[in-house]
C-alpha cells in the first residue's frame, strides 16, 4: 500500500507495523478536545507535531464530538496542518463516524489519505456509494466490521462481514485490494462481563483469517480500546497494549492507532504482570480478570500490601458494608446484611442507609477514575446479593404494612444506531438493587418504541444511553418527539459521549419536561428517586433550569453564530430548476378523488417488510433477514404469522383501507405554493426554506422550488393525498387484548402501519402512472419503490423536508379527507393512527431533503404568511428553531 | 486507462508534444485590438493578455501556430485553453465565455490536426485538451497571517474543471491533460471532476497529468516530493504522468528519473527552454535543448516529450528528429523500486 503526505509512505509486506498517532482525536484525548473546543489550534498543532516526532507514520484525526461542529473543525485543522511541513509530511487518517465529515476532510488533503471508516452499517448501497467516492478522492479505506445488524462481536461475524465487504469492494467498486484495510473491532477485555472474555482472541483469529483469505487486505485497529476498563492505570494499560500488539502483529495486524510515544516494549513488561495480562487477553483462566485487577492495583499506588487484610472485619457494620462494596467482596455480605437488619427498624432502611452509602462511595471513586468498570460491576454484584438476602424481609414488611406503593419504574434503552450497552446495563443493575422496576429495551431502540413502551408501562422516567457520537443526535430527536407528543416524563441522559454541557445546550431546551444528564450509575439512584416522586419535579426543574441556563449561555457566547443565513439570503440562494415541456406535466386528471375499500391483496404487494421486523426488534433487511443466522428463525416465524394474519384480515374484511388524493394547477410565489381551481386561487401551501449556511455550490431549498414560479407564466401542478389502513384495526386490537393476547394485538398494529405505508406507495404509483400520468411507462420492482427510484416525491408533514405539521390542516381541508374516514386530532395527529398524508411533486429534479434549523426571521415571515400568531407558529415549529 | 489509438501509438514510438503557445502568440505582437476583435470591441474590461480568447477573436493565428508545430513533427498538439476556467477567466470578467472558448479552441486544433493526418495517414496526429492549474491553490493560503485560509475550495475546482473538460470533449479532443500542477489538491479536484464527467456522459478519454517541480528542492509548490505527487494521483486511470515547466531539461532530469522508476503509467516531459534570463527571456537554443533531451532518451525515461515556456517549432523539430531514433520507455520498471518503511 502506498500513501502520501508531502512525502511518500510505502507499506511493503516487509514492513513490520505502522504506527498511527492517536492523540489528535477528540474522542480519545481530553486534552486535544479541550484545545479544539477552546479554539487553541496552535497548541492542537503541537499535539500533532509531537505525534510525528514521536514516531507516528500516519496521524489519525477525529473531530466527532456532539458539541463541536465536526466538519468545520476537521476542515480547519487539516488546512492548518497543510501549512506545517513537519506535520504534513506524513499521511493523515480522516476519522469520523459521519460521512459528511470524512468527505469534507478528503477535500482538504493533497496527499493520499486513509478514510477511517466506512462499513455496511447503513446497507450495501450506501457502502458502495461511499467506497466509490473514497476511490475517486484517491484515498485508502478502513472498513469496520459492522453491518446492518450491528457491530461484529464474535469471530464468525467478524470474518463474515469482512469477507462480504471485501467482495463488494473488489468486485463492484474495483477498489484496489492493497488499499483495503479492515478494522475487525478491538473491544475491551477484563470488563468483568462474561461475554467479553474472548474479545482479544476473536480479534487475533479474525486478523489471521483476513490475512490468509483476503489477498492484499490490511488489518488495523484502535489498540487502546482493549484496556478501556483500566482507565487511570497507565502502567497496566501500556502492558496490555504491548502484549496485545505482540499477539496481533504475530497474527498479521499491519497498522494500529496508538500513542507512539507511549509504546511499551513487550519484553520490558515485568514477567509477572505480563503473565496476568496474557491470561486475560488469551482467556487462559477463569479468574484472569480478578487476578489482573488485584495485581494492577499495586501499580496505582493506592494500596500497598494486598496480603489478605482482614483488619476491616473489626470495623462497625456500616464500614464493613462499604468496604465490601468498594472491594467487591461477597464473602461476608449476607452476615453483614443480617447484622444491619437487626440494628435498623426496617430492611428498607438497611438498603437506603449503609448499602446506599457504600454505593455512593463507589460512585465517587469511579467518577474520579480511582475505580475501574469491572470493579463497579463487582460492587453491583455485592449489592445485588445483599438486596436478595433482604428481599423476603422486605416482602414481609410490605405485607405487614399493606404497603402497595412502588418505588418507581424506569425505562432504559440504548438509542437507535448504537449497540453499546455496558453502561446502561450497569445503571440497570444499580437501580434494580435500589428496588426500582427496570424496563430494559436493550440496544438500537427506535424512539417510537421507547415512547410507546414508556406510555404502555407507565414508567416514572426514561433513561437513554449511547456511546457513539451519532447517538447524541438521536437523543435530541427523542426529546423533540416527547415535546411534540406533549409528554411530561423526566428524561435521563447517560453514556460515554454524553455530557452535562451537551444535555444543557442541545437536549434540555428541546423538551419542556425534565431532561437531565446523569454522570454515572451511582448518581442515577438519587436522581431516579427524586424523579419518581412527581411532587419533587417542580423544585428539581427549577434548580436544573438555573444550572443549565448558565451552562448554555456560557456555551453560546463562545460558539460560532454565523452558521445561518438570513431568510432573504437563503431565498437568494435557492436552487434553479428548469421548467419547460420536459419537466412540467399536465395531469390527465384534475380535482379530488376518493378511492374506498381498496383491494388489500393488491396493496400488500407494496409492503416494505423491513420496518415490520424492526418493530419486533429484529434488525436486518427483508428478505435477507429471513436467512439470518441469529434472528432468521424468529424472523421466519414472524413473517409466516404476519402473512396468516393478513390472509385472515383480508378474508374477514376486518380492516378497511381508503385513500383520497387531489391534483390542482399550482404556481410558486416565493416560498408559497398557490393552488388554482379553474384558474381561481383557492388555497396555499406555505413551505419552509433551509437556512443553514451551505458549502459553496449547494442551494438553500424549499419545497416550493419544485413548482414553476408564477412569473414564469407556465401552468404547473401539485397534488396531495391522505390514506389510511386503520379502519377497523382498533376493534381488532381490542379483541386480542381482551383475550390477553398482546402478541397478536401488537402484530395487528404493526401490520396496519405497514399497510398504510403500502397504501401510500400504491397510491403514488397509481398517480404517477394513471391520474397524473407523467410516468406511464414506469416499471419498477417493489424494492426500487422502497429505494425511491421513481420520479417525483411525496413529502409528508412531520418528516425532514416538511417538519411543520401545520400543512396537514391544509391537506385535510382541501381533500375533505374526513369523507374517506380520516380525521385530524387537535394535536394534528391523524386518526386512525395507521394513516399517511403528504404532497406530490412531479418535477424530475424534485428530491427529498432535510430542512434543518430555521431562524426567527423565517418564523416571523411564516407566521405573517399564514396569518397566525408568532408565538403559536413558534410553538408548532419548536423542534426546528435554531434559537 | 481506456483503450485508444493514442495509447496504441505510444507503445510503438516516442510521441512528440508541441511547444509553447504563449511564446508563439507573443511573436505576433498582439495589441488590445487584436484580442478584442470585432466581437468584443466594446467589452468593458481590458482583454490584452487573454491568450485563450484568441481562439474566438483570431482563430487564424491559433490555427497557424498549431500548423507550425505539426509541420515541425509534433504528434500531439495542445489546445489553447490553459487558462480557460471560470476561476482564471474571472480576471477578464469572461466567466460565461468558458464553454465557448474551450469548444472553439478544441475545434480549431481538431481541424488542423485532421488536415495533417489526412496528408500523412501513417503518422496520426492527436489533440490534447490543455487544463491549467488555475490561478488559485486549494492547499495553500495566499495570506501568510492566516495559514488556514483558502482562496478556493475543492468543490468549486471540481465544477470548473468539469465544465472545461465537457466543452473540450464536445470540441473533439483525443485526450485531456491536467498540466503544470503546482498544487496536487487542484489536480485531484480536476481528476475528480473528469471522472465524474466520464460517468455522466458514458464516455472516457485518455487522461494525462503533468506536475511542476518549482525549484531545486525537488518539490511541487505545495511541498510534495515527486514520488508523493505520483502516489497522490495514482488512483486515476491515467495514460501518462509527467513533469513540465519551471525548469529546463537539465534541472528536470533527476526528478524525471524518480518518476520514471515509480510510474505505472506512461511518462511525459515538456521542460522549458532553460531558465529565463535577467530579462525574463528563454534563450536556450534548439540545439542545446535537444542535447539535454538526448540524455532522457538514452536513459529511456520518457514516452512523450515536448516543450514548455520558451520553446518554439524549431525546438520541437530538433526534439522530434531525436525522438525518432530512440525506443520509448518500457513499462516494466515496477520491479526493483526502492521501498521505504
Amino acid at each position: 500500500m502506498k500513501l502520501s503526505g508531502l512525502e511518500p509512505l510505502i507499506i511493503s509486506p516487509a514492513a513490520n507495523f505502522v504506527n498511527v498517532g492517536e492523540r489528535t482525536n477528540v474522542t480519545g484525548s481530553r486534552k486535544f478536545l479541550r484545545l479544539i473546543k477552546e479554539d487553541k489550534y496552535d497548541e492542537a498543532l503541537a499535539v500533532a507535531r509531537d505525534q510525528v516526532e514521536g514516531g507516528a507514520q500516519v496521524i489519525d484525526i477525529n473531530m466527532d464530538e456532539g458539541m463541536l461542529d465536526g466538519k468545520e473543525a476537521m476542515v480547519k485543522f487539516l488546512n492548518l496542518i497543510a501549512a506545517e511541513p513537519d506535520i504534513s509530511r506524513v499521511p493523515v487518517m480522516i476519522d469520523s463516524s459521519k460521512w459528511e465529515i470524512i468527505e469534507a476532510g478528503l477535500k482538504c488533503v493533497q496527499g493520499k489519505a486513509i478514510v477511517n471508516s466506512i462499513s455496511l452499517k447503513g446497507g450495501e448501497d450506501e457502502f458502495l456509494a461511499q467506497a466509490k467516492k473514497v476511490r475517486r478522492y484517491g484515498a485508502a479505506v478502513i472498513v469496520m466490521a459492522f453491518d446492518e445488524e450491528g457491530q461484529a462481536d464474535n469471530y464468525q461475524r467478524r470474518i463474515d462481514i469482512c469477507k462480504r465487504s471485501y467482495d463488494l469492494l473488489v468486485d463492484k467498486v474495483k477498489f484496489p485490494k492493497e488499499d483495503i484495510i479492515f478494522d475487525p473491532n478491538i473491544f475491551p477485555v477484563a470488563t468483568g462481563i462474561e461475554e467479553h472474555r474472548r474479545n482479544a482472541i476473536d480479534f487475533f483469529e479474525a486478523t489471521k483469517w483476513i490475512k490468509e483469505n483476503l489477498p492484499g487486505a490490511k488489518v488495523s485497529g484502535g489498540v487502546s480500546n482493549v484496556s478501556f476498563s483500566f482507565r487511570g492505570n497507565q502502567s497496566a494499560r501500556e502492558a496490555m497494549h504491548a502484549a496485545f500488539l505482540y499477539h496481533a502483529i504475530n497474527n498479521g495486524m499491519d497498522m494500529g492507532i496508538v500513542n507512539p510515544s507511549l509504546l511499551e516494549v513487550y519484553d520490558e513488561v515485568p514477567k509477572d504482570l505480563m503473565e496476568r495480562v496474557e491470561d486475560v487477553l488469551l482467556d487462559r483462566r477463569d479468574d484472569a480478570t480478578e487476578r489482573l485487577l488485584d495485581f494492577a492495583e499495586s501499580f496505582v499506588g493506592e494500596t500497598k500490601t494486598q496480603v489478605k487484610d482482614t483488619a476491616w472485619r473489626e470495623e462497625p457494620v456500616g464500614k464493613r458494608i462499604e468496604h465490601a462494596l468498594v472491594k467487591g467482596i461477597v464473602d461476608f455480605i449476607e452476615d453483614d446484611a443480617e447484622e444491619a437488619r437487626q440494628q435498623f427498624d426496617t430492611p428498607l432502611e438497611v438498603i437506603e442507609g449503609p448499602l446506599m452509602d457504600g454505593m455512593n462511595v463507589v460512585g465517587d471513586l469511579f467518577g474520579s477514575g480511582k475505580m475501574f468498570l469491572p470493579q463497579v460491576v463487582k460492587s453491583a454484584r455485592v449489592m445485588k446479593k445483599a438486596v436478595a438476602y433482604l428481599q423476603p424481609y422486605l416482602l414481609a414488611e410490605k405485607a405487614k404494612n399493606k404497603d402497595t406503593s412502588k418505588k418507581g419504574k424506569i425505562l432504559l434503552a440504548t438509542v437507535k444506531g448504537d449497540v453499546h450497552d455496558i453502561g446502561k446495563n450497569i445503571v440497570g443493575v444499580v437501580l434494580a438493587c435500589n428496588n426500582f422496576d427496570i424496563v430494559d429495551l436493550g440496544v438500537m431502540v427506535p424512539l417510537e418504541k421507547i415512547l410507546a413502551t414508556a406510555k404502555e408501562e407507565e414508567v416514572d422516567a426514561i433513561g437513554l444511553s449511547g456511546l457513539i457520537t451519532p447517538s447524541l443526535d438521536e437523543m435530541i430527536y427523542v426529546a423533540q418527539e416527547m415535546e411534540r407528543q406533549q409528554m411530561t416524563l423526566p428524561l435521563m441522559i447517560g453514556g460515554a459521549t454524553t455530557s452535562r454541557a451537551h444535555t444543557a445546550v442541545k437536549i434540555f431546551p428541546e423538551y419542556s419536561g425534565i431532561a437531565v444528564h446523569v454522570n454515572d450509575a451511582s448518581r442515577s439512584v438519587p436522581i431516579a428517586q427524586t424523579l419518581s416522586n412527581k411532587a419533587s419535579h417542580a423544585d428539581f426543574k427549577k434548580n436544573l433550569v438555573a444550572e443549565y441556563t448558565r451552562l448554555r449561555e456560557g456555551y453560546l457566547k463562545k460558539s460560532d453564530t454565523k452558521e445561518y443565513l438570513s431568510i432573504e439570503d437563503a431565498r437568494a440562494n435557492k436552487p434553479t430548476l428548469e421548467f419547460n415541456e420536459q419537466t412540467v406535466f399536465k395531469p390527465d386528471f384534475l380535482g379530488v378523488k376518493i378511492l374506498e375499500d381498496l383491494d388489500l391483496n393488491e396493496i400488500r404487494k407494496f409492503m416494505d417488510w423491513t420496518p415490520y421486523f424492526m418493530t419486533w426488534e429484529l434488525h436486518g433487511k427483508y428478505p435477507r433477514i429471513l436467512k439470518d443466522e441469529v434472528v432468521g428463525e424468529q424472523a421466519r416465524i414472524l413473517f409466516k404469522e404476519a402473512n396468516e394474519m393478513l390472509d385472515q384480515i383480508i378474508s374477514n374484511k376486518s380492516i378497511q383501507a381508503n385513500a383520497v388524493f387531489g391534483i390542482w394547477e399550482a404556481n410558486s410565489i416565493g416560498d408559497d405554493i398557490e393552488l388554482y381551481k379553474d384558474g381561481e386561487h383557492f388555497d396555499t401551501f406555505r413551505t419552509l426554506r433551509q437556512q443553514t449556511k451551505k458549502a459553496a455550490t449547494a442551494p438553500n431549498q424549499a419545497l416550493s422550488d419544485f413548482v414553476a414560479p408564477k412569473e414564469s407564466g407556465l401552468k404547473d401542478y401539485v397534488g396531495c393525498f391522505a390514506v389510511t389502513a386503520g379502519i377497523g384495526s382498533d376493534k381488532l386490537v381490542m379483541k386480542y387484548k381482551e383475550d390477553l393476547d398482546d402478541y397478536k394485538a401488537i402484530m395487528v398494529q404493526a401490520l396496519a402501519d405497514r399497510l398504510a405505508e403500502a397504501t401510500a406507495e400504491w397510491l403514488h404509483h397509481e398517480v404517477r402512472t394513471k391520474y397524473w400520468g407523467y410516468a406511464k411507462d414506469e416499471h419498477l420492482e417493489n424494492d426500487d419503490l422502497i429505494k425511491e427510484k421513481y420520479q417525483g416525491i411525496r413529502p409528508a408533514p412531520g418528516y425532514p423536508a416538511c417538519p411543520d405539521h401545520l400543512e396537514k390542516k391544509t391537506i385535510f381541508k382541501i381533500l375533505e379527507a374526513e369523507k374517506a374516514g380520516i380525521t385530524l386530532t387537535e394535536s394534528l395527529s391523524m386518526h386512525p393512527a395507521s394513516s399517511v398524508s403528504g404532497c406530490y411533486f412531479a418535477h424530475p429534479d424534485s428530491k427529498y431533503f432535510g430542512l434543518g434549523k430555521i431562524g426567527k426571521d423565517q418564523v416571523k415571515d411564516f407566521a405573517e404568511r399564514k396569518g397566525m400568531d408568532f408565538k403559536e407558529a413558534e410553538r408548532w415549529l419548536r423542534p426546528t428553531l435554531n434559537y | 486507462m481506456t483503450k485508444s489509438l493514442l495509447a496504441d501509438e505510444a507503445k510503438k514510438r516516442i510521441l512528440v508534444l508541441d511547444g509553447a503557445m504563449g511564446t508563439m502568440i507573443q511573436g505576433y505582437k498582439p495589441t488590445e485590438e487584436t484580442y478584442r476583435g470585432k466581437r468584443f470591441k466594446d467589452y468593458p474590461s481590458d482583454l490584452k493578455g487573454n491568450n485563450d480568447l484568441l481562439s474566438i477573436t483570431q482563430p487564424d493565428i491559433i490555427k497557424e501556430i498549431h500548423a507550425k508545430y505539426l509541420e515541425a513533427g509534433a504528434d500531439l498538439i495542445e489546445t489553447n485553453t490553459f487558462n480557460s476556467t471560470r476561476i482564471s477567466m474571472a480576471d477578464y470578467d469572461m466567466e460565461d465565455l468558458v464553454p465557448e472558448i474551450n469548444l472553439r479552441a478544441a475545434q480549431i486544433a481538431r481541424e488542423v490536426a485532421d488536415e495533417f493526418t489526412a496528408k500523412e495517414p501513417h503518422k496520426p496526429r492527436f489533440v490534447v485538451g490543455s487544463m491549467g492549474p488555475t490561478n488559485k491553490t486549494a492547499s495553500l493560503s495566499p495570506d501568510v497571517n492566516n495559514p488556514g485560509y483558502r482562496a478556493i475550495d475543492y468543490d468549486t475546482l471540481v465544477a470548473n474543471y468539469k465544465e472545461q473538460a465537457l466543452a473540450l470533449i464536445e470540441g473533439g479532443v483525443d485526450a485531456l491533460m491536467v498540466e503544470t500542477v503546482f498544487d496536487t489538491l487542484n489536480a485531484k479536484a480536476a481528476l475528480y471532476g473528469i471522472m465524474e464527467l466520464f460517468d455522466e456522459i458514458g464516455k472516457e478519454l485518455p487522461i494525462m497529468v503533468s506536475g511542476t517541480i518549482t525549484d531545486a528542492s525537488g518539490r511541487t509548490l505545495s511541498g510534495q516530493t515527486t514520488e508523493a505527487f505520483l502516489i497522490s494521483i495514482e488512483h486515476a486511470p491515467l495514460l501518462s504522468v509527467g513533469l513540465n515547466c519551471a525548469l529546463g531539461a537539465d534541472q528536470l532530469r533527476p526528478y524525471l528519473q524518480i518518476l520514471s522508476r515509480a510510474s505505472p503509467f506512461l511518462v511525459s516531459a515538456h521542460p522549458n527552454a532553460g531558465l529565463p534570463n535577467a530579462f525574463g527571456e528563454y534563450e536556450e537554443t534548439p540545439e542545446k535543448m535537444a542535447a539535454q533531451i538526448k540524455e532522457f532518451l538514452e536513459l529511456g525515461l520518457v514516452n512523450i516529450i515536448g516543450g514548455c515556456c520558451g520553446t518554439g517549432p524549431e525546438h520541437i523539430r530538433a526534439i522530434a528528429e531525436l525522438a525518432g531514433e530512440y525506443e520509448p520507455r518500457s513499462q516494466q520498471t515496477e520491479v526493483g523500486r526502492p521501498q521505504n518503511v
